[in-house]
């Protein structure tokens, strides 16, 4: 079960989620304001959240589904404030709230709640590892959302009806470089979070373990976003192709996160 | 007269009767355009007004706001007698108009109602194209300039003020004013959605039809990077890209034209199609697969409509862009309540403001007549006592004293425009308890 500080981060992401929705319909300064506060207000409450549960468990966050669905929803959200900063559209904040809310209901629902047993301690590199690559993940579900939201305003586009919301989501041109970035920080965190386990496992062993099938799909993940991001820019690939390849690299991801993790990776469990 | 005040922070010198703005004016929903032109006032005109509302008493202060739809006169009167009669009297010789000519044709407003025309006009709900932007720089200018020249003063400079914020708050909060209701300008906005900010993208017009200048106005609006114009007419297209600050293209070179621009405008007449898929579709490649926002306002329609099912290219004819137009139509009206709304809570506002200025000048009326009341009796009784001048002076003290503590928590409790709201009623009871009226504000409250 999850701590007060849970249940906090949870009433607060989904208060955020109303008035990011809210936004869409009736623009107002101070509500837009307010729906970045109240998600700022719920990471931060979701890392005492974590933080608290990992004291009391004496483990890492990351160590069991639950820790590590949640730490993936919590670097999400600091994902998305950044991408909110920096293009200044607070539009795709209703989606994005919604994702990590359904994603931390979906958590308390369907992961065991038992608390892991405490795990040898493996250093801060290894820490760092795995804290980027569930970063990558999450930014890579960003641009998933930010896609699948290209892909509805150019079909509503073409379709010449345009709905009350139409007019409050980012432009194409604007969407797609925010998906963009998304991936960019979604590859950066994967490269340094994939060298980062090289070097803390040629420490440990003296070797690197390229045959394990975490490796090759993480290799994979890379694969087909450094594709998407060269393909955007071309003639044949650029606009909504470009971001149907987004949102199917995803599917990717989620592979690797869900079946690769549980049944054919030997010693990467939840991340 | 009441003494009139300009001072912009300190209450109005009027301290009899209630402090209200009256309005009097004209718009397109009361006259025919024939008898708006013959009411509106220039730019000097209005200042020129308001000066003179002021200077032959009618009003303490003064706007005038005039626009191509409405004349319309603000301001406070300097009396409690029917201030927009005088107005009225006041817009019908300045104009050299007959009353009977506006018979009808005028609408008078006073006290919270005037303050609320002026929000609904600074909203955009009073405009013949509802929500529209223009009225609100329309409204700031003929204010700006009303301060400017002095002839506002604290009613009206908080009045008017009020009506800038709410006419922002209604524009940012509801959808009153955000969807375009013209068709050049909803191609713009469309082409918007797809390229973001249009600063430093490319046009290209063709054809020289209103409503494709309409379309170019939008676009140098939004600091559009380059523009060229093609026409049959080449000496058109020359004229019209010296007009709007762009480049001639002859139309031999139409084909090699298409492959820069991001916003191609059609409106070539009697033409058929101009731009043929072929044409787009090599255009398309040749600008590496970018998106082509085209927007044809050709009757019949210059772009061959299976163009639109070309990749990266959105196409949309004028009655695509006139059914959104139609929609956003619909859209803004069900907005009007939400609008209506805000309207309704600054007006609230404004009467709040206006309730404390009303209990601040009343506690200065008290004042007066207190003091009046002790200087008469110190007059009458100190003659007939034997002091010495010490003895005097602390008298006066005591007695100046006492009148200051007997208005201390009065005067806290009138500045309070919470506490205060609602009882304006409990203001004009003390007025007539005290017999504080027009009369005295003469002899009294000047002293």
């Amino acid at each position: 079960m999850p701590n007060q500080m849970g249940y906090l981060s949870l009433a607060l992401y989904a208060a955020s989620f109303a008035c990011y929705t809210r936004l869409l319909y009736a623009p107002n300064v101070w509500l837009g304001r307010l729906a970045t506060l109240l998600l700022g207000g719920g990471i931060v409450a979701h890392y005492f959240a974590l933080l608290d549960r990992s004291l009391g468990t004496h483990t890492v966050p990351y160590d069991d589904v639950y820790g590590s669905m949640s730490l993936f929803a919590w670097l999400l959200g600091i994902t998305y404030l950044g991408l909110e900063l920096l293009h200044r559209d607070r539009a795709v904040g209703s989606l994005v709230s919604l994702v990590m809310l359904v994603w931390m209901v979906g958590v308390e629902w369907l992961t065991p709640h038992a608390s892991p047993a405490p795990p040898p301690a493996k250093g801060p590199l290894f820490a760092l590892h795995v804290t980027l690559n569930i970063w990558a993940y999450a930014a890579f579900a960003l641009s998933f959302v930010l896609s699948i939201v290209y892909l509805v305003q150019d079909r509503v586009l073409r379709s010449h009806r345009p709905g009350a919301a139409f007019w409050r989501f980012p432009a194409l041109d604007v969407l797609d470089r925010m998906s963009r970035s998304s991936v960019f920080v979604g590859l950066a965190g994967l490269a340094f979070g994939v060298v980062s386990g090289f070097v803390w496992e040629r420490r440990l062993t003296g070797s690197y373990a390229w045959g394990d099938p975490k490796v090759i799909v993480t290799l994979l993940i890379v694969g087909v976003y450094v594709a998407y991001l060269l393909l955007s820019r071309t003639a044949g690939w650029r606009g909504s192709r470009a971001a149907v390849l987004c949102a199917l690299n995803f599917a990717v991801v989620l592979f690797s996160y869900t079946l690769v993790n549980r049944y054919l990776t030997e010693f990467h469990r939840y991340f | 007269m009441a003494a009139t005040t300009n001072t912009k922070n300190s209450a109005p010198a009027r301290t009899g009767g209630g402090i209200r703005v009256a309005l009097i004016g004209c718009s397109h929903r009361t006259a025919p355009v024939e008898l708006r032109e013959r009411v509106a006032f220039t730019q000097d005109q209005a200042l020129d007004a308001a000066g003179e509302l002021r200077k032959r008493g009618i009003l303490d202060e003064a706007v005038v706001l005039s626009t191509c739809n409405r004349s319309e006169l603000y301001g406070v009167p300097a009396s409690d007698t029917s201030a927009t009669e005088e107005m009225e009297n006041f817009l019908t010789s300045y104009h050299r108009i007959s009353r009977v000519e506006l018979e009808g044709r005028l609408y008078r407003w006073e006290g919270a109602e005037a303050v609320r025309h002026l929000y609904r006009v600074a909203s955009g709900l009073d405009s013949m194209l509802l929500g529209e932007a223009e009225i609100l720089g329309q409204l700031k200018a003929a204010y700006g300039q009303a301060l400017e020249h002095g002839s506002t003063g604290p009613v009206l400079n908080r009045a008017f003020q009020g009506a800038l914020e709410v006419g922002k708050r209604v524009r940012a909060e509801t959808e009153v004013g955000a969807r375009p209701m013209s068709v050049s300008l909803a191609g713009i906005k469309l082409a918007e959605r797809v390229f973001g900010n249009l600063k430093g993208h490319k046009a290209l017009i063709l054809g020289a039809g209103a409503v494709a200048e309409q379309v170019v106005e939008h676009l140098r609006a939004r600091s559009i990077g380059s523009l060229r114009v093609v026409n049959r007419s080449h000496d058109r297209a020359a004229e019209l890209a010296e007009r709007m600050g762009g480049e001639a293209v002859h139309w031999d070179a139409l084909e090699k034209a298409l492959s820069l621009p991001d916003i191609i405008v059609t409106s070539v007449g009697n033409a058929g199609h101009v731009l043929t898929r072929e044409m787009l579709e090599r255009a398309l490649t040749a600008r590496g697969g970018r998106p082509v926002f085209v927007i044809d306002l050709g009757v019949p329609r210059n772009v061959a409509a299976d163009s639109a099912g070309l990749y990266n290219l959105y196409l949309y004819n004028i009655d695509d862009l006139g059914e959104i137009v139609e929609q956003n139509k619909r859209a803004r009206e069900a907005e009007i309540p939400r609008a209506e709304a805000l309207v309704s809570e600054h007006v609230a506002k404004f009467e709040v403001w206006r309730t404390a200025l009303e209990a601040g000048s009343i506690v200065e009326d008290l004042r007066g007549r207190f003091r009046k009341h002790r200087e008469a009796l110190l007059r009458e009784r100190l003659a007939e006592m034997d002091l010495t001048p010490e003895e005097r002076q602390r008298l006066s003290h005591i007695t100046e004293e006492l009148i200051e503590r007997v208005l201390d928590e009065p005067s806290q409790r009138l500045r309070n425009a919470r506490e205060m709201r609602g009882r304006l009623g409990a203001i004009e009871a003390i007025r007539h308890l005290f017999g504080i009226d027009r009369d005295h504000d003469k002899s009294g409250s000047r002293e």
